[in-house]
């Protein structure tokens, strides 16, 4: 019985460090984000602020970010929401109605997760260009779910392989069609699965730079761009940058809050596992 | 299966729909496309920091009000030291969508970019119609022209030959800089052993992003003078890229090396180097002239520091009687949306008017000669004064002498010898390697 | 059943309309624009309506009751987006790697394996960019690995406050690169004595001073190592979860009838819950390999352009937009493209495999 508590006790210990180290960086960007410029030095790093909490720069970072924020909402959510839809559709149609070379096909699929994308950055923009869907929000919500076919596809195909053959047999015996077994009887129980890749499309995408510059025009920028513009000039206001991420981070921790229950709940019911 | 119901209320509900919106579609009026691109001026720029961005807008504002019937969209995207600028330029000058003007360092990285590839067109008759060309000093315009016709309209002029220091530190350590500059490195490096015996770090350096290549450039041009750095980069090039001269020059910058601080590539740019100086860490730093906004304006942007009191300027050890420039400049595209917002936006930018406006913002001088030193900060009061009194020399790592291939060639070879100091003939070997590359040099 | 076309007429009336409301949306967006809230949605609605389209195509497929032809008509959109945004871009990213493209005017010209065999035999940089990528990518892989599990067996006993602990894991997750690179850059600065701080200082005030190191300013090739450390803050929660998911998958009779059967708890873990999360160590070495293999923007905001901390990814970035020198970057791309390949596919064919002796 002893022992049962040693370990317990050492269970915390362990734990708690490991949450310090892992809030460490957490803590010096808050620091920093409530410091005004000129007391922010790399010799002065732990230092708390001397001037109380300046507050300004979280101020001066909503205000630089707010412009784009509705850029990116309305860029992220839509894509979220539809490319999970597609990797759901995709998914069940790989795994549970399989064809001669589905396996193939699924594997060049999720090949297109490895490309580089600074490789394929200018005959991107040179298609989107084509079919004049550059320089707006809709473009970019277009590219980011076909990039996201592969790993849409890949975590609902494997959470689908999960889910054994019998629940469909049964819809099957009912004279269910194909569509129907996927509105009646995986769907409904997709909804782990579901959260899972919305919280990785959502996080992705709402982090993306790259897309997000080169296919977008100035009115439109989502706020990664915005972002990175406080982070890289002549003179970096570095106060202001650590109190703009922090803001920037909000959307993804309340997505992980609201869905984070599904989310283990989904990774439980095997949608990562090979 | 549906239910017959089912299907029946989607499908009527579908007719209507299908009603609706082909009454939509052609009740919708074709929409001229072109009507609000052709009153939108597209900027492009890396200018977001404070100083730059405040001077763009200045002048922003100035067009507003000659050219009411346009409206200017800013586009300026940071990061990378102007990479990510650069980048989404590319992509869109490939994809056939130019910017109507875009932010790009005069000179070589102009011409062997844009030039060549046939995206910007001359600027002969803007010059002469607006009289610009009389405007700006003689040595310029040849170092921003291909064949005799000038391709960019310079804006500002900064200044890379500038080393600051600490006075205090300086008498502490008992040095005095002659006047007019250290005449030699060699002279230096004996200041800085008396620096370094005081217990301060003699030359303040920053990462390898642009520092060390803006430190180099100064070590080889206070070595080999400004007629033999010109001779590097002409084709072909009078001065021997593996002769005695670039050697002299790499062995001043291995050792002046010795005596910075070993946290260099740790420090996240420029700044830091810069405050060491002001801190009273470091005794020099060289650094070009936007240097000065930051010692000397107030907080947030800058330290707020005391001319001549809390920190100094001298010119870097043996470029006495040297101006080494770099100019931001705007160019006039092919094929974009709005070429007449495009000459407005010149216009003003070459203007009197829009240079007073934009430079003592940016901490920089006009490239018009013409400008009102009074507008201006004292260290510009003096650097205008140079400016049309010195020998005019270009700068390598603000793209003036060397095109951009050349220029990322010296780059890597640069950074590689930052690993090994001691490896300078390898270093010589590469760096003659990257003119060959370019094709300069045969 | 096969090539059985049931004519069911509400469903044939359906289609129809579909298919006549996707066309004629389709002729209409093609003759005028579409304006909503002043942004020009014309494309995009040429696109939803050539889906409508579709979807009036896919009902009459669907009245042939066969389900692999439905099955294949329904997947085709995703695998022609997949074919032309990820096979058309690549072939063009190899056409141009086989050229000698450089400025920023296009130049096809065909000069074979040039650039890469200038990348193997003469480039110092991109023997540096290798190294250096093994190094991160083992590091990063096996320490996301060991800490994700290591951190799921601890939340796996069940602790108070399991929800916020995880939270903190899962957190770093959600930070961009960038602002983590520079954090940590702040955090792992190697400056010593007065100038001391960062972790470092930390370490000081625990007077643990023998732990005070350059940290990615390290001589070569060490250095690299380090900057594993925030990329594995970043992605070990993300590894944990996958392992908690795992873990959690297996049903506890498993666990009950082997504890009946006299295992300790470790022997539980050892030699059934080891081994069932195979899978789920292939899911995660595949995400984490291929970050790993094209990582860019940490790299980037940590070493501000120390060469000795190069990777592909920035070498690639430089040569193609500051160099202009894009038949270069184009061969850069490739070799990481393949060598993402090299690292997954094996995987994926044991996997295909043990999936079909199943």
């Amino acid at each position: 019985m002893r022992r049962h508590v040693i370990l317990r006790v050492l269970l915390y210990v362990i734990l708690i460090a490991l949450a310090m180290i892992y809030l460490l960086p957490v803590y010096l960007m808050l620091l920093t984000g409530f410091k005004p410029f000129n007391q922010v030095d790399l010799k002065t790093m732990w230092d708390l602020p001397t001037t109380g909490l300046y507050i300004q720069n979280f101020i001066a970072g909503f205000n630089q970010l707010s412009p784009n924020l509705m850029n990116s909402l309305t860029m992220v959510i839509p894509e979220a929401i539809l490319s999970s839809l597609l990797g759901s559709i995709n998914g069940y149609l790989l795994s549970k109605w399989k064809f001669r070379g589905s396996d193939l096909v699924f594997s060049l699929v999720l090949f297109g997760m490895f490309i580089p994308y600074q490789s394929i950055l200018i005959p991107l923009v040179k298609f989107m260009f084509t079919i004049k869907l550059y320089g707006d929000i809709p473009g970019l919500v277009f590219v980011h779910i076909i990039y996201g076919i592969p790993i849409t596809t890949l975590i609902f195909r494997n959470y689908y392989a999960g889910i054994g053959t019998e629940v469909l047999e049964a819809g099957r015996i009912d004279g269910a069609s194909l569509t129907g077994l996927y509105r009646w009887i995986i769907f409904p129980l997709s909804a782990p699965s579901f959260a899972v890749v919305i919280i990785w499309q959502f996080t992705q995408a709402w982090n993306e730079f790259l897309f997000a510059a080169v296919l977008t025009n100035q009115s439109h920028w989502p706020v990664t761009v915005a972002l990175n513009n406080l982070a890289g000039s002549q003179l970096v206001q570095w106060n202001v940058l650590m109190a703009a991420t922090l803001l920037a981070a909000l959307p993804t921790l309340l997505v992980y809050l609201f869905l984070g229950r599904y989310f283990l709940r989904g990774l439980m019911a095997g949608a990562l596992k090979g | 299966m549906m239910s017959k119901k089912l299907s029946f209320s989607l499908f009527s509900l579908l007719l209507v729909a299908v009603m609706i919106l082909s009454a939509c579609g052609t009740a919708a009026t074709p929409v001229p496309a072109t009507k609000a691109a052709s009153s939108q001026v597209e900027i492009f720029s890396w200018w977001v920091g404070p100083g730059e961005a405040d001077g763009l807008a200045a002048m922003i504002k100035i067009f507003d009000a000659k050219y009411p019937q346009y409206t200017i969209v800013n586009a300026a995207v940071a990061g990378g030291a102007g990479t990510n600028a650069k980048a989404v330029l590319a992509t869109r000058l490939q994809a056939g969508d130019p910017p109507d003007s875009w932010q790009a360092h005069a000179g070589q990285e102009t011409i062997a970019n844009y030039v060549t590839a046939g995206q910007v067109k001359p600027l002969d008759d803007f010059y002469n119609s607006t009289g610009f060309a009389s405007v700006l000093p003689k040595t310029l315009i040849p170092l921003i022209s291909k064949d005799g016709h000038p391709y960019s309209v310079p804006v500002n002029i900064h200044r890379s030959n500038v080393m600051w220091y600490n006075p205090k530190v300086l008498s502490a350590a008992g040095v005095t800089i002659p006047t007019g500059g250290f005449a030699s490195w060699t002279d230096f490096f004996a200041a800085c052993d008396k620096i370094k015996a005081a217990g301060k770090t003699c030359l303040s350096l920053g990462p390898e992003g642009f520092t060390a290549m803006h430190l180099f450039e100064n070590v080889m041009i206070g070595t080999i003078g400004a007629d033999k750095w010109t001779g590097l980069w002409t084709t072909p090039p009078t001065t021997d890229w593996t002769g005695a001269d670039v050697q002299a020059g790499i062995a001043n910058y291995a050792q002046v090396l010795t005596y910075t601080n070993s946290d260099a590539s740790t420090l996240s740019d420029w700044q830091p180097a810069s405050k060491m100086v002001a801190d009273g860490d470091a005794a020099f730093n060289i650094m070009g002239d936007w240097a000065y906004g930051y010692f000397a304006n107030a907080a947030p942007n800058g330290l707020a520091l005391t001319p001549h009191t809390d920190f100094d300027w001298t010119p870097t050890p043996g470029t006495q009687g040297i101006f080494v420039f770099l100019s931001d400049s705007f160019v006039l595209p092919v094929g974009n949306k709005n070429p007449d917002g495009t000459m407005a936006w010149l216009t003003v930018a070459a203007s009197k008017e829009g240079q007073e406006a934009f430079n003592p913002l940016k901490g920089s001088i006009c490239a018009r000669t013409d400008c009102d030193p009074s507008k201006f900060s004292e260290y510009s009061q003096d650097a205008m004064k140079d400016w049309t009194s010195e020998t005019v020399v270009g700068s390598l790592t603000h793209g003036v002498v060397a095109a951009p291939a050349w220029q990322t060639k010296i780059d890597t070879a640069l950074k590689l010898f930052l690993t090994d100091t001691s490896k300078t003939a390898d270093f010589q070997t590469a760096l003659a390697a990257a003119c060959k590359s370019d094709g300069t040099c045969k | 059943m096969r090539h059985k076309f049931q004519l069911n007429l509400p469903q044939l009336i359906l289609a129809v309309a579909i298919i006549v409301l996707g066309f004629s949306t389709m002729y209409t967006l093609t003759k005028t624009q579409l304006t909503v809230f002043g942004n020009d949605f014309t494309s995009i609605g040429l696109l939803i309506s050539g889906l409508i389209f579709y979807v009036g195509i896919l009902i009459i497929v669907a009245m042939y009751q066969d389900e692999t032809v439905l099955s294949i008509a329904i997947l085709i959109p995703s695998l022609v987006a997949v074919a032309i945004f990820v096979y058309g871009f690549i072939l063009w990213s190899l056409r141009v790697s086989l050229s000698a493209w450089q400025g920023l005017r296009p130049d096809y010209t065909f000069v074979g394996l040039k650039q890469y065999i200038e990348l193997f035999s003469n480039d110092l940089r991109f023997n540096i960019d290798i190294r250096n990528t093994v190094m991160f990518t083992v590091l990063f892989i096996l320490a996301c690995l060991v800490l994700g599990l290591g951190l799921a067996i601890l939340l796996e006993q069940r602790p108070k406050g399991e929800n916020i602990f995880r939270g903190i894991f899962l957190f770093p997750m959600s930070i961009s690169f960038i602002a983590s690179g520079v954090v940590w850059g702040w955090l792992m600065n190697p400056a010593t004595g007065a100038r001391l701080t960062g972790i470092n200082l930390i370490f000081h005030f625990l007077h643990l001073d023998f732990l005070i190191g350059k940290w990615f300013t390290t001589a070569m090739p060490w250095g690299m190592a380090y900057t594993v450390i925030p990329a594995v803050w970043q992605l070990s929660g993300f590894t944990m979860a996958l392992y908690l998911g795992g873990i959690r998958s297996i049903p506890e009779e498993v666990r009950e009838a082997a504890r009946v059967d006299g295992a300790s708890e470790f022997q539980i873990y050892r030699y059934i819950i080891m081994p069932m999360l195979q899978p789920v160590t292939l899911s995660a070495v595949i995400i984490l390999g291929h970050m790993s293999l094209k990582i860019f923007d940490l790299i980037v905001a940590l070493g501000k352009g120390d060469i000795r901390l190069d990777v592909p990814g920035i070498y690639m970035w430089t040569t193609t937009f500051s160099g202009n020198n894009y038949a270069q970057g184009a061969a850069i791309g490739m070799l990481m493209l393949i060598s993402v390949a090299v690292l997954v596919v094996p995987y994926l064919i044991q996997n295909m495999r043990s999936e079909t002796k199943l």
